[in-house]
């Protein structure tokens, strides 16, 4: 029967994970992850280890919790808007259902942390402080200790994001998928990315609301101007169209749809837009308090650059669209 | 989560496709927003009527089928798949009909409803006046009590009524305690159009044909029997059934599915003629179409589930209205010098298009209401 919400099981794991995201990820420890030494959190990995959400898609027998993508959606939305600084999509989304089973238990365990870096993209995020890294070679998918591969790092704007260049040699013993495994890769790292743009984006517009509500000029709240008022319902409306993209998405690749590939790029073409016009209609009403690098709006508005860029940007994406429909 | 139609839907969605595709006139009717047209028209409803396609959502009694929300959702999308005729009946059947679903007395339901859905009855909406357009709450005209003759004298002047000058009745909104401020002491009355007192002037739209019209009404009397619900209660009247599942006011998004449809045709057409850059546009608006379906599918479920939908119609409303523009937009860049032609459906369908982001709220109210109850911005 047609029914486009999630279940109360699903909405309850997804308050769980917010309110761990709020206390144990607030925008004090993104700040420190982006002078520390790996860029990463430790605690926040850990505490996400431990409530299953590192092993979600992961069988049962491997200490996974043998759910889907369309569960794995709103975790990742969450882990956007804290901007959690954590290869959170490669290792759950990407990485996870690929893995053999030792590899698998020890990764939703949290013990080790698998990056990935898939066609076209020329940096993988986190390499440095991975155990295993999922690279591909033409059509087909290996993992590769990191210790075997020789690393280049390269500074992301966004400080958190340790950014490496990977240089290796694909070795028989390590392939790992390739055909419609590598391609379903593919869609579920684009769409973890989408997730998490639209929980950016969720995030900067609330940021912004908080503070029109509370900074007055002209003796009243900015927020009662209707020229402030009409940038953020412009942000309200684009994040409102983009998110049933993002979770039919979802939904089409827990089912199998063919038509998925299709889905998942409407989805990551409107959560990149989206999230760009949140990141700049908050930066333009926070104004010079939004534009000074104390505030914690860049945090957030550096995340969403990166990200609406990477796994293929909004136009790649109505390009391949565009393919299917047109 | 389940994003499959029941067999049973599927079954409904065939038996609608079979009739649309057997009926549907074919070459198109002229405008139903000229004197001629609206008569087609008027023959095209009583068909729709007669095989129980007029209003699928409502009771048998009054000639629905007591469909769903998700079979109204699929009819609607196959009634635009089929380039069926405009609805010239719509403001009556999806503004007033939900209101007297829910406010009407049990007499006023059996008077009312089955004429609406035969269309022997056509209903115009009275609710802008000259100095009340976006602040509606400005209304001026007026009803006063008439005790002795039981109801109410109106007097005053709606304007931009679409349709006004061919319909056979008007519902508005008439100032009944003129003390009291803005949006209080207003009632909701239902008025014929033939009753003495009233002129109906019709005028052009922007496409010239003559979609609008004037009402004065002149000391028009109206009986108790046709006010809508409790006196001086009108405003909370017109606005209750806005989000509710009877006041199912949303655009169907089969629509913009079929327009962007539509889109994609006439880009293949124009094939390599066409300018790359618009490639990227009708993706973006086929993409956008495929966004206001998913986003009404779980507006749908909301409903379904008994929740009110609220200040979020807002929202909903800026997205079909600037989507509708981008489609036509997108249509007329494509056909370049040839869009001018007075014969081009694109210019008159955008013509008609401009209008969303004005009518039932201008986009700028509606910005302003998504900044206020939806977001929480103060209001000053």
């Amino acid at each position: 029967m047609m029914r486009f919400a999630f279940s109360d099981d699903q909405l309850a794991f997804r308050d769980a994970v917010r309110d761990l995201l709020e206390r144990e990820c607030p925008p004090e420890v993104v700040r420190a992850a982006w002078s520390n030494e790996t860029g990463r959190t430790d605690h926040v990995w850990k505490h996400l280890a431990d409530v299953g959400v590192l092993g979600l898609i992961a069988p049962e027998s491997t200490g996974g919790l043998g759910l889907t993508m369309l569960d794995l959606v709103l975790v990742l939305e969450e882990a956007g808007r804290v901007a959690l600084p954590e290869p959170i999509v490669e290792h759950t989304a990407v990485a996870l259902p690929l893995l053999q089973p030792e590899e698998q238990a020890a990764a939703a365990a949290g013990s080790i942390t698998v990056g990935a870096g898939l066609a076209g993209e020329p940096f993988v995020p986190h390499a440095d402080s991975a155990d295993l890294i999922v690279l591909q070679h033409e059509v087909a998918l290996y993992a590769v200790p990191t210790k075997d591969v020789e690393l280049t790092s390269a500074a992301s704007i966004d400080g958190s994001r340790r950014l490496s260049t990977v240089r290796w040699n694909p070795s028989p013993d390590n392939l790992i998928a390739s055909g419609d495994e590598l391609a379903d890769a593919l869609e579920r790292g684009a769409l973890g990315v989408a997730a998490q743009l639209v929980g950016l984006a969720d995030r900067m517009i609330d940021m912004t609301v908080e503070y029109a509500r509370h900074r007055e000029q002209f003796s009243v709240p900015i927020g009662s101007f209707q020229a402030v008022k009409h940038h953020l319902a412009n942000a309200r409306v684009k994040l409102e169209f983009a998110r049933p993209l993002v979770y039919r998405a979802a939904y089409s690749i827990a089912h199998d749809d063919p038509d998925r590939a299709i889905h998942v790029s409407m989805a990551k073409a409107q959560s990149s837009d989206a999230a760009a016009l949140a990141a700049r209609v908050a930066l333009q009403c926070h104004g010079a308090i939004g534009y000074s690098y104390e505030h914690d709006l860049h945090l957030f508005m550096k995340r969403a650059w990166a990200l609406a860029a990477t796994w293929g940007d909004a136009r790649w994406h109505r390009a391949r669209v565009g393919r299917a429909i047109l | 989560m389940d994003l499959t139609y029941s067999a049973r839907e599927d079954a409904f969605r065939a038996d609608a496709r079979e009739w649309l595709e057997a009926n549907v006139p074919d070459p198109a009717l002229p405008s139903g927003d000229t004197r001629d047209g609206f008569v087609r028209h008027l023959e095209w409803e009583r068909k729709l009527f007669d095989a129980r396609w007029a209003v699928v959502s409502w009771p048998e009694k009054y000639g629905g089928r007591d469909a769903s929300l998700w079979e109204w959702l699929i009819f609607e999308e196959e009634y635009y798949r089929a380039a069926a005729p405009q609805r010239v009946t719509q403001n009556g059947i999806f503004l007033l009909a939900p209101t007297v679903f829910e406010f009407g007395t049990s007499e006023q339901q059996e008077r009312i409803l089955a004429k609406m859905a035969s269309s022997e009855e056509t209903w115009c909406q009275g609710w802008s006046e000259p100095d009340a357009g976006s602040d509606l709450a400005a209304i001026k005209s007026r009803a006063t009590r008439d005790e002795v003759a039981g109801g109410w004298r109106l007097s005053g002047q709606k304007t931009w009524t679409t349709r006004g000058a061919f319909c056979t009745h008007l519902f508005g909104l008439f100032r009944t305690d003129p003390a009291a401020e803005q949006h209080r002491g207003l009632t909701y009355f239902l008025v014929p159009l033939d009753a003495p007192g009233i002129t109906v002037r019709g005028f052009g739209r922007l496409d010239g044909d003559e979609g609008f019209a004037e009402v004065f009404l002149d000391d028009v009397f109206v009986p108790d029997h046709d006010v809508l619900g409790e006196v001086d209660q009108g405003w909370s009247v017109a606005m209750a059934t806005t989000g509710s599942e009877r006041g199912l006011t949303l655009r169907s998004p089969g629509r913009f599915l079929a327009t962007a449809q539509r889109l994609r045709d006439l880009y293949r057409d124009i094939g390599e003629y066409a300018d790359p850059a618009l490639r990227d546009e009708v993706i973006q608006a086929s993409i956008d179409a495929e966004a206001y379906q998913l986003q009404t599918l779980q507006t749908v479920t909301k409903l379904v589930d008994g929740q009110q939908i609220g200040a979020q119609s807002s929202l909903v409303k800026l997205f079909w209205s600037e989507l509708d523009v981008h489609l036509h937009e997108t249509a007329l860049q494509l056909l370049g010098p040839r869009a001018e032609l007075a014969d081009e459906p694109w210019m008159k369908g955008y013509e008609f298009a401009l209008s969303g982001p004005i009518y039932a709220g201008t986009n700028e109210i509606q910005r302003n209401v998504v900044a206020e109850r939806v977001l929480g911005l103060p209001r000053k």
